[in-house]
């Protein structure tokens, strides 16, 4: 019960948020140098076609007002036409997204299956020769370009091996599966490093704390140490770490999808950006940025129902 | 055991204590971050001295020649541009856009974060609430809607990654001066009496600042990466002007068969993220001394 | 004669450093009898900590033992498997920590903490572990243990959470308690407390304490022997009266000072300047002699051993005459002040 309080004060206190991301995509727009109108639609528009999309777009209208008309849209779920195929923006998004989704499960799976266990080893066995090397691939990791990654591993195991499909993730499941491995590892590979260093310290935390002497004071198994006192705990500081890398995964996979030709929002978003397509910019970038919302909803909430600690009301 | 920090150190733990440090004032990751960074600007500075070849100028006759070909040490591209001319008028691109992206965004963001700390209230929470918002798109994906809007260009880089990236900063400060502003001295500059923008400037600034500094060092990596990947998208520093991230874009659709187009400019973004990465993690290995 | 229930004997317990190694114990030697109540004194870092991690194998990283025989029942226990020498120790004795916050796992409730021993390790049903939870919460002065069974640490005052670390210690039925400075986050009025409940299992459970503190006030409340330690040596034991009216040990003497005085005049007069030395050194001579007022120059040459003083009492202090001499001193300090001030 005071659970289910929780989520709705959460959900209440991401109305400002959600606000002030509409404000900035909508504001987006504005940005655009001399008439917006003209410079989307270049040099050969005819005048009748800049006037059409200067009302359309509500340019005449004062700023607060063509705010709220954008707003209104918004909450209806019209995010306004695609100019390049003339669909609705929201269809386009909708059947992108799956695509995305995707990606970024099976990046922060690998993510976790690459740094947790690394970050273990390097804390049960502090300054060893396995906890140095762990140490170093922070280091070395940072300035990987995550499309560089993909395309190595393209080369490797795409095109050398031929273990996995080299450009986007087919029809069926099994095809998905398949197709969504490279791309996973490629996220988690560049986000691991810059997650593996919090790991190990919130480990080192975990593994030192006195309550797990307190349960080796017990005499009860290892086992039961690790798995009843250590896991739930390592747990709750991995959450939290995870939560702070949300929005650089999410955005991750923006460049992942155009590298391996993944038919999601982020390729779809570079494909508008080169077409021009202002609205699908627009509406994709919203996207983006409730994805980020969500994912860090969810990132906190799963947060507060592992750690008591975390006032609920 | 805290026999360990109470005991008075004896004359060899002194000896080792004053080793200790001065290994921390020029400890081998700064040294060697420096070192290999150096180099990688200086190649860059001297890069007429370096190669004879313009890195624009497109010969279709001499395209795709492999590493090692005569008068072409890493070859050419599809264009027939000496691959070396374009690496290292690259390196001057990127690492200036680099650098200078960094800049901007961090003496912004400190000082909203140090105005924001400080007053508190209700200044506070309505930068609390912009930061709020500005934090919830992922870095790349606003960057590259704001570079569309602004238009393509050098400029509109600096611009989309200065209103994105001053947030991080913000955020350090402010947190930073939390803290700071309960201190004694900060309390005691106060009570002088001095003019508001005295004790920030003069007395909290340099007290706070330090964390930031710090994560400006992993900065200059994410932005680098962000420009470079700007190059990828075909979204960077506009064409012909030589990019690395513009080069493995181009060198992806050759994969299969010339493997290096990619791959040159790739190690070398990787080379330089390892030498600010390395400077960085010197730098907070001294600071914690 | 029955054997005292532990029996420790030429403890040495190191830790590596950077610049060397810390000998943090070196060689202590001490036994409980069943029932007994024994206290470990001295400063921090005198090594008492480390000697009762020692006992339980818990010693923190990266310090280790060195040497040293433990025996349970006068029976060698040293000499077995490393599993069987843990069931040993943990089957006979258990520990309560300094920090009641941290030594309770936050993400557990407290209930469930103290009924995990019946239930992985005694083979209880869940029922009856949880059965033997809520008594032991009764046991160790809980009120409405049924509710506070369903708390997180966190939801506990720190008094109450040093009961439950007290039941915890209980649910594995031990014969001693080891306790590390269990009283000093407390305030006074909770300190006699928690006291109270360990002096009460003693009587009503035969439960031994080993209690380490810095305070001699909580030990005199609660132990009828006492070991000094200072320098990660045993520098005197024997009974607390004796030791309490006629310490023959310099630093049980400053460390008897220590509490606190009404006279504040004569509390600083008796303060001793200084600190124990870096035990990364090797020692010579008395560990106490650079801050020891009597030092003379036999002191600074050899290290003292524990030798016999009297009934059931040893010292490593060469003299006999401390407490004369001491009081002498403060007397003509005293008097010499009254005089100035005329």
């Amino acid at each position: 019960m005071r659970y289910l309080v929780y989520i709705l004060k959460r959900l209440v206190s991401l109305i400002p948020v959600l606000l002030g991301i509409s404000f900035i995509v909508f504001f987006l727009i504005r940005l655009i140098p001399g008439d917006p109108a003209s410079t989307l639609l270049g040099v050969h528009a005819t005048p009748q076609a800049i006037k059409e999309l200067r009302d359309q777009l509500g340019l005449s209208k004062p700023l607060l007002g063509q705010y709220l008309t954008f707003l209104g849209h918004l909450l209806q779920g019209n995010l306004g036409y695609s100019y390049v195929y003339g669909s609705s923006v929201l269809g386009l998004i909708t059947t992108s997204l799956p695509a995305t989704i995707w990606l970024l499960v099976s990046g922060t799976v690998f993510t976790l299956l690459i740094a947790v266990p690394l970050a273990v080893v390097a804390a049960a066995r502090r300054n060893g020769i396995l906890d140095n090397i762990i140490r170093a691939v922070p280091v070395v990791g940072l300035g990987l370009p995550s499309f560089w990654l993909g395309i190595m591993l393209i080369l490797a195991f795409g095109l050398k091996l031929g273990w996995f499909p080299v450009a986007g993730y087919g029809t069926t499941l099994a095809d998905h599966l398949r197709g969504i491995v490279l791309p996973g590892i490629t996220i988690a590979l560049t986000l691991s490093p810059i997650l593996i260093r919090s790991l190990r310290a919130s480990m080192i935390d975990v593994l030192n704390s006195d309550y797990i002497v307190t349960a080796r004071s017990k005499g009860i198994s290892t086992a039961r140490v690790v798995f009843g006192h250590a896991l739930r705990n390592a747990a709750v500081s991995s959450v939290a770490v995870l939560g702070v890398n949300i929005a650089y995964l999410t955005g991750s996979t923006l460049v992942v999808e155009r590298v391996f030709s993944l038919p999601g929002i982020g390729e779809q978003m570079i494909s508008s950006i080169l077409g021009r397509d202002f609205p699908t910019v627009q509406g994709v970038t919203l996207t983006f940025a409730i994805m980020v919302v969500i994912v860090n909803l969810l990132t906190d909430l799963t947060h507060a129902a592992l750690d008591p600690r975390v006032k609920l009301s | 055991m805290s026999a360990v920090t109470t005991a008075d150190p004896p004359a060899s733990a002194a000896a080792g204590a004053r080793r200790r440090r001065r290994r921390g004032r020029w400890n081998p990751p700064l040294i060697s971050g420096l070192v290999l960074f150096g180099l990688i600007v200086a190649c860059a500075l001297c890069a007429p001295l370096l190669t004879s070849q313009d890195p624009i100028k497109q010969n279709l006759a001499q395209a795709f020649l492999a590493p090692g070909a005569p008068g072409h040490p890493l070859g050419t591209d599809s264009f027939g541009r000496d691959v070396l001319a374009r690496m290292l008028y690259g390196a001057r691109t990127d690492l200036q856009v680099g650098v200078l992206a960094v800049v901007s965004p961090f003496l912004i963001g400190s000082l909203i974060g140090l105005v924001a700390g400080w007053f508190g209230g209700w200044i506070d929470a309505v930068i609390g609430r912009v930061v709020d918002v500005v934090i919830a798109f992922p870095f790349l994906v606003l960057v590259i809607a704001l570079v569309f809007a602004i238009g393509p260009g050098t400029t509109s880089i600096y611009v989309a990654i200065t209103l994105v990236g001053w947030v991080a900063y913000c955020r350090i400060v402010r947190g930073q001066m939390l803290v700071a502003k309960e201190q004694e001295y900060a309390m005691a500059a106060r009570a002088s009496g001095l003019p508001t923008w005295r004790i920030l400037l003069r007395h909290l600034l340099p007290n706070v600042v330090l964390q930031a500094v710090i994560f400006s060092m992993s900065d200059i990596v994410l932005t680098l990466l962000a420009i470079v990947t700007l190059g990828f998208l075909g979204l960077g520093v506009p064409p012909p002007t030589p990019d690395w991230g513009t080069m493995i874009q181009e060198g992806q659709q050759f994969i299969l068969t010339k493997w290096y187009m990619s791959t040159i400019p790739g190690l070398a973004v990787v080379i330089t993220g390892l030498a600010l990465a390395l400077i960085a993690d010197g730098i907070v290995e001294r600071a914690n001394q | 004669m029955t054997p005292p229930l532990l029996e420790v004997r030429d403890l040495h317990v190191d830790i590596p450093m950077p610049y060397g190694r810390l000998h943090a114990v070196r060689g202590v030697s001490l036994s409980v009898d069943i029932a007994e109540s024994v206290g470990l004194v001295g400063e921090s870092g005198s090594g008492k900590s480390l000697t009762l991690r020692a006992l339980l194998g818990l010693l923190p990283r990266p310090a280790r033992i060195v040497s040293g025989t433990i025996l349970i029942d006068g029976e060698d226990v040293t000499g077995l498997s490393a599993k069987q020498l843990k069931r040993r120790l943990t089957d006979t004795m258990s520990m309560i920590f300094q920090d009641s916050l941290t030594a309770l796992n936050p993400v557990m409730r407290v209930g469930d903490q103290i009924a995990e021993v019946p239930l992985r390790k005694l083979g209880k049903s869940r029922s009856e572990a949880k059965a033997i939870a809520v008594g032991l919460m009764r046991e160790v002065g809980i009120a409405d243990p049924e509710r506070r069974y369903q708390l997180y640490p966190h939801e506990l005052s720190g008094g109450m959470r040093q009961r439950i670390c007290i039941a915890i210690a209980l649910s594995t039925k031990p014969r001693l308690i080891l306790a590390d400075e269990p009283t000093t986050a407390l305030d006074v009025t909770i300190q006699a407390q928690v006291l109270g409940v360990l002096r009460q299992l003693k009587q009503e459970e035969q439960v031994g304490l080993l209690l380490v503190s810095h305070d001699l006030a909580v030990v005199s409340q609660t132990c009828s022997r006492l070991y000094v330690m200072y320098a990660g040596k045993v520098v005197e034991s024997g009974d607390l009266v004796d030791l309490v009216t006629a310490p023959r040990h310099p630093y049980t003497f400053s460390l008897l000072r220590s509490v606190p005085d009404p006279d504040k005049r004569v509390a600083r007069l008796l303060t001793i300047d200084g600190r124990p030395p870096d035990l990364t050194d090797p020692v010579t001579g008395c560990s106490f002699a650079p801050r020891c007022p009597f030092a003379e120059d036999a002191c600074r040459e050899a290290e003292p051993e524990l030798a016999p003083a009297g009934s059931a009492r040893l010292s490593a202090c060469r003299r006999v005459d401390t407490a004369q001499r001491w009081t002498a001193m403060v007397e003509q300090e005293v008097s010499q002040e009254a005089v100035s001030r005329q």
